[in-house]
């Protein structure tokens, strides 16, 4: 049997999902699309039953991809579970009707969200819904898992509406079913109310807003460090490095095995960051350095999402956005982003169309520095002084800004405009939030850390056959020339194709003037995303749209370069 | 009658039509916001931004162009 949950987004189905199925979950994709869907499966006595969490939908006219594909799945049901959030009955009504007058499948109705019912002033006749629908309706609430086992007993009761051969116009019945079986109290404002209003509101918005991404910022850092140096550092100093010098005395150093699976040895030592083979930096970056600030991003995401915050930073930076052409949602590569570019290149997939994935996409790889990389900018520049710190961000923040509006002017089509539903603030469900963690882990070790490794292995080829050094002998003029910078700099750019951060502290050595670091810096930033990113956006935009992407960068950082450089000269800075 | 713009916060109003193609015309109506139904006016965004209106239990932020294309007849207070 198949059961489908399906309803508005926002309604906490997921919850219902993970209250209803066992530790088995499995998200796939729906074919030939990028929607996912999340299955796992449930036994009560002798019903055994395949349940399947649809994307969110608010009608059965799909208006996006995502809606498409729930519509699709519906007509492969056995059975429809529709979810329907109680403190909002008449819009999510209009589902109900829909399925009840569209798809001919048994159908049971959960009012979830119950408990706010009470703290809102709603009243709700459920034996008079079930009367009027004909079909049985369970309440429950997610947060605690009551009535949960109620739904499950009338899972096989589900049946066919009476109301589907009635041919009355949708809204007209809603209205009449909501007039009868609901009753609003007034109350007076809860303090979560008032925080409603006030964190849309301007200017209040902005500073609270300001103050949560602020603090998103110290926890994710504070997650991930904590992460990095009590358990990934630890497990590779004393588990992983006598295993890999071992392998690299069997090798032998400098030979071809070696330079692509151990890389080059400093003071015959493995350096992790720093020797580029498959097994040594390819484990290390995407495991040690990556993953952890992946899984407390994450983290920290979701809880914005299922707290119902998320929505509202969408709104308050649309304004911005779409000066862009992209809309509020763009925040979330953008944070993502700024941890690791590798999350935020898989998360351009939420814009649909390719116009802003690619706008999104480029703006990722040429101005947003990672956690990693940013560190390493406050540690070159930091012992001179904060403002040359803030002249790199401001920058990289300013390239943004322009590059966007650029674009956003003259690639051919229009930016689309926001339209959300503003949910209400929810505590997160902890189980749910970590188990959706925990599907995005292996979603990252599944799609990016295998072309972490081909990066690596295709680099190492490259400059094992010399090709690198031929490029740097290509590029040096625009290096010395244009940007005023030592030709050792070549070095760096190529290792930041690797790793920005490290690249970022090779330019320390070089004995370059404060302005020539400034310069330097900016360009690390701009120039290129390093191989893991790259390539997960080949994949994400196609060749074709890559291929105009990188035109961008690299225009963009010669001409930045070369303006940055002329502005510190007239600034006096040397 | 004024289009959801011109709306003051926190005022009431009800929706008389909403011009616009027939998608977003209906992504619109997903969210409640239909012909004949009560609009509040929470907030706008700058004077470019988003408007936040509140449509019958729900909040709904949407792009100023869309905003511009409901047309609403204010309620007596």
């Amino acid at each position: 049997m198949k059961i489908l949950l399906i309803g508005n987004p926002n309604v906490g189905k997921s919850v219902i999902f993970h209250r209803l199925t066992g530790v088995k979950t499995i998200v796939s994709n729906y074919p030939g699309t990028t929607v996912e869907f999340s299955k796992g499966f449930m036994r009560f006595f002798d019903l055994e039953a395949e349940v399947i969490d649809v994307p969110g939908t608010y009608s059965l006219h799909p208006t996006s991809k995502a809606e498409d594909v729930a519509v699709k799945l519906i007509d492969e049901a056995d059975v429809l579970i529709n979810i329907v959030d109680a403190t909002n009955l008449e819009r999510n009504l209009h589902l109900t009707l829909e399925l009840i007058n569209k798809k001919e499948k048994p159908l049971i109705v959960v009012l979830t969200i119950w408990d706010e019912t009470k703290h809102k002033g709603i009243e709700i006749d459920v034996k008079g819904l079930e009367e009027l629908l004909g079909v049985p309706v369970v309440t429950t609430c997610g947060l605690t898992g009551e009535g949960i086992k109620d739904l499950v007993f009338k899972i096989k009761q589900a049946k066919l509406s009476p109301l589907r051969t009635k041919k009355i116009p949708l809204w007209n019945e809603i209205g009449n079913i909501v007039e009868k079986v609901q009753k609003l109290h007034h109350r007076h404002h809860t303090f979560l109310d008032i925080m409603q209003e006030l964190s849309i509101k301007p200017p209040f918005a902005f500073f609270f807003a300001l103050v949560v991404v602020c603090l998103s910022f110290v926890v994710i850092r504070f997650i991930g460090e904590g992460f990095i140096n009590h358990i990934c550092d630890p497990f590779f100093e004393h588990f992983y490095n006598p295993l890999a010098m071992k392998l690299s005395g069997i090798l032998g150093e400098g030979g071809f095995l070696h330079t692509i699976l151990i890389g080059n040895l400093v003071e015959g030592q493995i350096e992790y960051s720093q020797s580029f083979g498959v097994l040594t930096t390819g484990i290390y970056v995407p495991f040690a350095m990556v993953m952890p600030y992946v899984l407390s991003f994450y983290f920290i995401l979701g809880l914005l999402e299922d707290s119902g915050y998320l929505p509202r930073l969408a709104v308050l930076s649309d304004r911005v956005f779409h000066r862009l052409g992209l809309h509020g949602y763009a925040i979330i590569p953008t944070i993502l982003g700024l941890g690791c570019n590798v999350p935020g290149a898989l998360s351009t997939r939420l814009f649909e169309a390719r116009r802003e994935k690619f706008i999104a996409a480029t703006l990722l790889a040429v101005a947003v520095p990672c956690m990693a990389q940013s560190a390493m900018i406050v540690g070159l520049l930091g012992r001179f002084g904060g403002q040359y710190v803030a002249i790199v961000f401001f920058t990289l923040f300013s390239v943004w800004f322009i590059l966007g509006f650029f674009m956003n002017r003259f690639l051919s089509g229009r930016s689309p405009e926001i339209l959300i539903e503003i949910p209400s603030y929810r505590i997160p469900h902890l189980k749910t939030a970590l188990r959706k963690l925990w599907m995005r882990i292996s979603w990252f070790i599944k799609e990016a850390v295998p072309l972490v490794l081909l990066g690596i292995v295709i680099v190492n080829v490259l400059y094992y056959l010399k090709v690198i050094d031929l490029l740097g002998m290509v590029f040096a003029p625009i290096v010395t020339k244009i940007w005023g910078l030592p030709k050792e700099v070549i070095g760096a750019l190529i290792i930041g194709f690797l790793r920005k951060d490290v690249a970022v502290g090779m330019l320390r050595p070089l004995d370059m003037s404060l302005r020539q670091l400034i310069v330097g810096a900016s360009i690390l930033g701009i120039y290129f995303p390093c191989a893991a990113t790259f390539f997960v956006l080949v994949r994400e935009l196609g060749a074709k749209d890559m291929i105009k992407s990188i035109f961008i960068m690299l225009s963009c950082a010669v001409s930045v370069g070369a303006i940055l450089n002329v502005i510190l000269i007239w600034g006096g800075i040397r | 009658m004024i289009d959801l713009t011109q709306l003051n916060e926190g005022q009431s109003a009800k929706v008389i039509s909403i011009e616009g193609g027939a998608g977003i015309n209906k992504r619109i109506q997903d969210m409640g916001i239909r012909e004949g139904s009560i609009v509040t006016k929470v907030t706008r965004l700058f004077s470019q931004g988003p408007v936040v209106v509140k449509a019958g239990r729900t909040q709904v932020a949407l792009g100023r162009g869309m905003a511009s294309k409901i047309m609403v007849e204010p309620l007596e207070k």
